[in-house]
């Protein structure tokens, strides 16, 4: 059975429809990729996953558990955590801060804590002390990868990881989230960035203009498919 | 000269007041960017809680501390039931409602105690004073007021900067969404808010009514007092909140040192200054 | 857009694009307007039918609506919400006492004055408070009001803290008061009366009229761009600072008439009176808020209902303050939009339309929708 799971899920802003009945499941251990072009959609699928964003009733379903209901601080207890996009670390906490304000409202057991997120990403160890926004944008979204970790989800929402960094970075990026995954957490990975997607998700949506316009195996989709999916052309 | 420093010895100690005064809205609006508008009248209604449990028969430390925490529980209540349902984009609605509750506490304190000025009695402690030497003096009760202003604020700075729920706070503060995914429920961080707020507004009500004559009808001034204080301190933290209140102090002393009409006239115009010469304050914050 | 775009104009067809029109006008609207003129003429014609209290009456609510309507366009329009405005109607009154009974000025002419004079202080006031930020440009402005009212206790000339009276020649001196006295036959007093109301009448009138077009001009369409997102407002090119600043003062300036005719009125003052944050702004935030803000028939709906409260339970006190104070509270928290919000929602009808409509025919399929 699917761990994550939406129903025609629809979300607004005012009175500006940004999402129209998406249908998605994630299955345990799962890396799903969410793709399309700017403006998609695709935050907003993960914040109304996340709580952030009011969602119609039983549209979203935990272990086949309704949690369209549930406030975002009900959620993340869950084992539902986002990673943002932009990474919106907390601008007066130093890292190690922020990573402790990740494990506030900690109700799961797991391998996540401040010892193991050091020892995913060592640099961190270093500059625990500094305070966030003086770390470089690769740094910045390892705190906010390890800072979603500590709560020690199953599920881990990653909204755009790769976003502004260096391809250096970004590898070491992938890397990290190749151990996260070696774990058995599963996965929803939205990227604008194909390759990277492509690589390491065993499945992709594609949305456009806040519907699914695609939905496959990375392996089956040709490129031209994908260009359709994204453009509409 | 003498008299200069005494002026200023006084207005330094006047500014522990203040401080107090300024502490709750500094924190209510460094972490819920409201301004509440009946602060100076809680801070009245504080005082005359205290003056009504001693009525009652209760010795002044005892009123002292259960009025603390009734107070906190009024405001935990207040932002529960009021506030947190008018939060938003919007700062008319929350600002307004706070207005309307000025004038309710106001009024209401009117009915209550009738317009009479009271004071706390508080003893011996009324007179008590502490010699300096060369015929300058301080009396104890200010002296113990900006004692309390700076225990305050150190009691504060340790729960928001060495616990995990002040950790909570300060995310709350820096973006209340991303804080919400931490598993921050944030109404129940604003509700502690007001909470604490409201208890500080006990603390410095009763300095109020052990400095000096108090009625119902003084709220709107501490609550400019205070907004001078936090604005002159500049955010940045409560040490910049003190001592935006010892520049108030200080500003109205001076003036009435010079002629007794201009003191409250000297605070707001040292506010005004310093707002067109520093606009941020004279400690801001680092990241706005 | 140019305000005589009010007729419907095709602007596209097409399949995707049904004919579709902006339109500022609406059924209710001219109706209104075409009632407007003879309701007004019945307004000045008045002093010949009415009695003096009710004149007094209307004096009061006249110079009540005109304030709220002031407040509403510096809060409900561009986003300033002031709890200072007493500042300006002290102001506007100390100032009226000063050109008359220090300068010997018309009364009438000195109204004016001290309008000019709310604004000049307006202007330095508007540089400091400025810089201060939503909520906190709130209370600034009530800072601005107190070291006001401060100063002013402090002219020995005007009574200091205690305050003066007007001395009865000077208001019986008023330009038009004999024209008053002998087109109703009435004595001095009762022609002051007429004259007062016919005062606070233009004042009214004229506020509206300044209201109304300010909205619909281009400065109106800045405004509700301020209103929304500033940011947003600065990327379209508008000045933000500009427009804010241009409609404090203006505020001012008429708010400083209005005090200052208000206590031509009372002709005694004293700075507690002329600065009192219950009289000039509170009651006056009240109506705006019961009536609806941000719409321009909001506080014609809340100074009725305000009226009829005060008439009716003004004798309570402090109770009745507190009464207005819980109202406020429970608006704001089950109604924000007031009373005019609710009826118009329900019925979608506007007597001021100052926000362009994208008219959209039923027959396309499509509901209509307002362009905010
Ligand atoms: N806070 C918001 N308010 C209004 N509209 C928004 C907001 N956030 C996103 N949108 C709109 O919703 C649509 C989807 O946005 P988003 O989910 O951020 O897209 P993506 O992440 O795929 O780039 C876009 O048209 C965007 O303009
Ligand atoms: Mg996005």
């Amino acid at each position: 059975m699917a761990v994550l799971e939406t129903r025609e899920l629809t979300a607004f802003y005012g009175d500006f429809q940004a999402l129209f009945d998406i249908t998605f499941t994630l299955d345990e251990g799962e890396t799903v990729a969410v793709i399309g072009a700017n403006g998609a959609g695709k935050s907003t699928f993960l914040k109304a996953i996340a709580g952030l964003l009011p969602r119609p009733a039983a549209a979203v379903r935990l272990d086949g558990r309704d949690i369209g209901t549930l406030p975002a601080y009900e959620i993340v207890k869950l084992g539902v955590a986002l990673v943002p996009e932009g990474r919106r670390l907390f601008s007066s906490l130093s890292v190690e801060e922020n990573l402790l304000v990740g494990a506030y409202g900690r109700r799961r057991g797991g391998a996540w804590s401040l010892a193991t997120v050091y020892q995913l990403f060592p640099m961190l160890r270093e500059r625990r002390h500094s305070p966030s926004m003086a770390l470089s944008g690769g740094q910045q979204q390892m705190v906010a990868i390890g800072r979603a970790l500590m709560s020690n989800p199953r599920i881990l929402l990653c909204d755009e990881l790769s976003l502004g960094l260096a391809p250096i970075v970004i590898r070491d990026i992938y890397a990290a989230l190749a151990d996260i995954k070696a774990r058995g957490t599963s996965v929803v990975l939205v990227e604008q960035d194909l390759a990277h997607a492509m690589a390491v998700a065993d499945r992709a949506y594609c949305f456009m203009e806040g519907r699914v316009s695609l939905t496959g195996r990375p392996q089956e989709l040709t490129r031209d498919a994908i260009h359709a999916a994204y453009f509409g052309l | 000269m003498l008299g200069w420093i005494d002026t200023l010895l006084q207005g330094i100690l006047l500014g522990g007041l203040y401080s107090l005064y300024a502490t709750g809205l500094s924190v209510i609006f460094g972490i819920m960017r409201l301004v509440n508008l009946a602060h100076g009248d809680l801070i009245v209604l504080g005082a005359f809680l205290i003056l009504a449990a001693t009525a009652a028969g209760a010795p002044l430390i005892l009123a002292f501390a259960v009025v603390v925490p009734l107070m906190f529980f009024i405001g935990y209540a207040l932002q529960s039931a009021l506030l947190n349902r008018a939060l938003g984009r919007n700062i008319l609605p929350p600002l307004l409602i706070t207005f309307g509750l000025s004038i309710i506490v106001q009024n209401g304190l009117l009915e209550t105690f009738s317009a009479d000025t009271r004071r706390l009695d508080i003893g011996p402690l009324q007179s008590a004073s502490l010699p300096l030497g060369s015929g300058l003096a301080v009396g104890l009760m200010p002296l113990i007021c900006l004692g309390a202003a700076i225990g305050v604020i150190v009691l504060l700075n340790s729960v928001f900067y060495r616990t995990p729920l002040g950790r909570a706070f300060r995310a709350t503060s820096d973006d209340v969404e991303i804080a919400q995914l931490m598993g921050i429920n944030n109404r129940s961080i604003y509700a502690l808010t007001m909470g604490i707020a409201l208890a500080v507004c006990a603390i410095a009500g009763f300095f109020l009514g052990a400095r000096a004559n108090f009625d119902p009808s003084i709220g709107p001034a501490r609550l400019l007092y205070a907004f001078e204080a936090v604005i002159i301190g500049g955010l940045g933290s409560l040490w910049g909140t003190l001592a935006g209140g010892i520049v108030v102090g200080l500003a109205q002393t001076i003036g009435a040192h010079i002629d007794p009409e201009w003191q409250i006239l000297s605070g707001h115009v040292a506010f005004l200054i310093v707002l067109v010469i520093r606009p941020r304050g004279l400690f801001p914050r680092a990241v706005d | 857009m140019r305000p005589e775009a009010n007729k419907p104009a095709a602007l596209g067809e097409g399949r995707h694009s049904p004919r579709f029109a902006v339109a500022t006008a609406t059924r209710a609207s001219i109706i209104a307007a075409l009632a407007v003129i003879p309701a007004v003429l019945i307004l000045i014609a008045l002093p010949a039918f009415a009695d003096r209290a009710l004149l007094q009456e209307l004096f009061y609510v006249f110079t009540m609506l005109t304030l709220a309507q002031l407040w509403n366009l510096l809060a409900g329009s561009a986003g300033l919400i002031s709890v200072g405005q007493q500042a300006f109607v002290g102001m506007g009154a100390y100032a009226l006492f000063a050109f008359t009974i220090i300068a010997g000025l018309d009364p009438v002419l000195s109204i004016v004055l001290a309008g000019i004079v709310a604004g000049a202080l307006a202007v330095p006031a508007a540089l400091i408070v400025f810089r201060l930020r939503g909520a906190y440009f709130a209370i600034g402005t009530w800072v601005v009001a107190e070291v006001c009212r401060l100063v002013l206790a402090q002219v020995k000339h005007l009574g200091g803290g205690t305050g003066t009276s007007l001395p009865p020649d000077i208001a019986g001196s008023m330009i038009g008061l004999d024209f008053v006295r002998h087109l109703f036959r009435v004595r001095g007093p009762a022609a002051r009366d007429i004259l007062s109301y016919w005062l606070a009448l233009v004042l009214v009138v004229g506020t509206f009229i300044l209201v109304y077009r300010l909205l619909r001009s281009r400065h109106g369409l800045a405004l509700s761009a301020v209103g929304d997102s500033e940011p947003a407002a600065e990327s379209t090119g508008v000045d933000v600072f500009r427009t804010k600043f241009l409609i404090y003062v203006v505020t001012a300036i008429v708010t400083g008439m209005v005090g200052a005719l208000l206590f031509l009125q009372k002709a005694r003052i004293s700075p507690d009176a002329a600065f009192s944050l219950i009289d000039w702004t509170a009651y006056v935030i009240f109506i705006v808020v019961i009536g609806g803000i941000g719409t321009m028939e909001g506080p014609i709906i809340g100074v009725v209902i305000f009226y009829l409260l005060q008439y009716y339970l003004a004798a309570l006190g402090s109770w009745y303050l507190i009464l207005l104070g819980a109202l406020a509270i429970l608006l704001m928290l089950f109604a924000p939009s007031g009373v005019w919000g609710v009826i118009s929602h329900y019925f979608d009808i506007s007597l001021f339309p100052v926000r362009r409509r994208l008219v959209v025919p039923e027959r396309a399929g499509l509901r209509k929708e307002s362009l905010r």
